[in-house]
């Protein structure tokens, strides 16, 4: 038998388990993304999901198995890891702006202390960034001075500004006001469209449907179940992400 | 006011080494201060734990003492000669540091997680994250605490007086030697330091209260 041949894996998880004292919240986890994939990861309130996503850049440590991106070990600590998570955007729940400094710094601060880049040419992408996730004109302000969806498109736009290769986006969208979700979703759906690779965390199923590739379902600190986006919404298999589906798509 | 007047020598004098010893000691305590926070909240056992044990000893120890070390016991070791004003100096550093170390750690804890997560997150690495994340939100804060911690270390300038310093706390015992009453004199030196706090380190708080506060 001979091997298909594979795209390499960019991110790839190998028996990761993670114990909170007596919680096992990642248990065996298994996962490869690849390039230009959009995976997105859905499941219960606890089922490790958020945990699994802070995992990819170190954020949470595991206590066994592996992580690799472009099949480099994520490294334990120091100069090395930073230099990695460099390459590894990052979207936060409560998007953690940095509250002292502007959205211009914000987003410029990142290439010009870790990458070196200079000040003028940070700046002209920065406004270009903002620009395309639609708040060029509030460059000047304070993170509290925004909204929460334009909070966190500022994140997006801050990540982005690393030239990532993968985009960690953890319940981005689980903190704003119903009428700015949609907003940040708009976002993501073009970041997805232009090829940016994405692990997503999040309850928004629409945007599972419109821009996912693979949709991972998780509970219980296990991966249930891996399918397409349409496969796993008209004909999950497993009882759990079947009855986890007629809890959030019956009010809908 | 006779006092004053006719002593103005050893009130310029006196008041001019108390200005000396706090301004050098409050500045070299901010400094060691924020390193020593940086060193308890570091990633590393052993920094961590150096910086505990920093505080723990130092803070714990009476003023008196430490500057009796420096000024007493310090000239008796076989190492180079300093001056009892540098022995001042150095002792109040020492001492004031451990309660700026604390101020400062407080306000780290205010500072939420996600911003140092942030900020690690862009590939900073951890002075990177201290320095330009999280400490800058911490010392905003801090400063009603921290001009407690410089009060406090204004007034205990006075205690070098019992180390041959001729500084403010010393004018009372001139005062007695060249026969002035005692009690105007006390009372003129105490008008002065609340001159200095009311006058000098209060406007100073409030206009770093009033610049530094931030939006959250």
């Amino acid at each position: 038998m001979t091997n298909p041949v594979q795209a390499p894996a960019l991110v790839e998880l190998k028996a990761v388990n993670k114990h909170y004292g007596p919680l096992h919240v990642l248990q065996d986890i298994n996962l490869q993304v690849t390039k230009g994939e959009v995976v997105v990861v859905i499941g219960p309130s606890g089922s490790g999901k958020s945990t699994l996503c802070r995992t990819i850049n170190r954020l949470e440590t595991i206590d066994d198995g592996s992580i690799t991106i472009e099949g480099e070990e994520l490294p334990k600590e120091g100069k090395a890891l930073a230099a990695l998570r460099a390459d590894v955007g990052m979207v936060f729940q409560s998007f953690n702006l940095f509250a002292h400094k502007t959205i211009l710094e914000n987003v410029t601060l990142g290439p010009i202390k870790v990458k070196g880049v200079s000040k003028a040419d940070a700046e002209k992408q920065a406004l270009a960034l903002l620009e395309r996730v639609g708040v060029g004109h509030q460059a000047a302000k304070l993170p509290a001075q925004l909204s929460g969806g334009q909070q966190q498109r500022v994140a997006i736009a801050r990540a982005l500004a690393m030239k990532p290769k993968v985009m960690l986006f953890d319940e981005p969208t689980s903190a704003l006001d119903p009428e700015m979700i949609n907003e940040v979703l708009d976002v993501m759906v073009e970041l997805a469209r232009e090829g940016m690779t994405m692990v997503v965390v999040t309850h928004e199923m629409g945007f599972a449907r419109k821009a996912a590739d693979r949709v991972v379902f998780m509970a219980d600190g296990q991966i249930v179940e891996e399918a397409t986006p349409d496969e796993f919404f008209t004909n999950p298999q497993s009882s759990r992400a079947k009855d986890f589906l007629s809890k959030i798509l019956t009010n809908g | 006011m006779n006092v004053i007047i006719d002593n103005s020598d050893l009130f310029l004098t006196g008041f001019k080494n108390t200005g000396i010893l706090f301004a050098i000691s409050a500045f070299f305590a901010l400094i060691l201060g924020t390193v020593v926070a940086g060193m308890r909240v570091s990633p590393a056992p052993a920094m961590r734990a150096a910086g505990t044990f920093y505080v723990n000893v130092v803070r714990n120890t009476p003023l008196t003492l430490i500057l009796a070390f420096f000024a007493l016991g310090y000239p008796k070791l076989d190492l180079p000669e300093i001056s009892f004003m540098n022995a001042a100096i150095i002792g109040l550093s020492l001492y004031t540091a451990t309660y700026v170390s604390e101020a400062i750690r407080s306000g780290i804890n205010t500072v939420s997680v996600g911003q140092s997560e942030a900020a690690r997150a862009i590939g900073l690495p951890f002075m990177q994250t201290l320095t330009l994340i999280v400490l800058p939100q911490a010392f905003r804060s801090v400063v009603p605490p921290l001009f407690s911690v410089f009060i406090a270390l204004l007034k205990n300038t006075t205690v070098a007086a019992g180390f041959s310093v001729l500084e403010a706390g010393a004018i009372r015992a001139y005062l007695s030697e060249r026969g002035e009453p005692l009690l105007p004199g006390l009372l003129w030196v105490a008008l002065i330091f609340v001159v200095l706090v009311l006058g000098i380190l209060t406007p100073l708080q409030r206009y770093l209260e009033k610049k530094w506060r931030v939006a959250r």
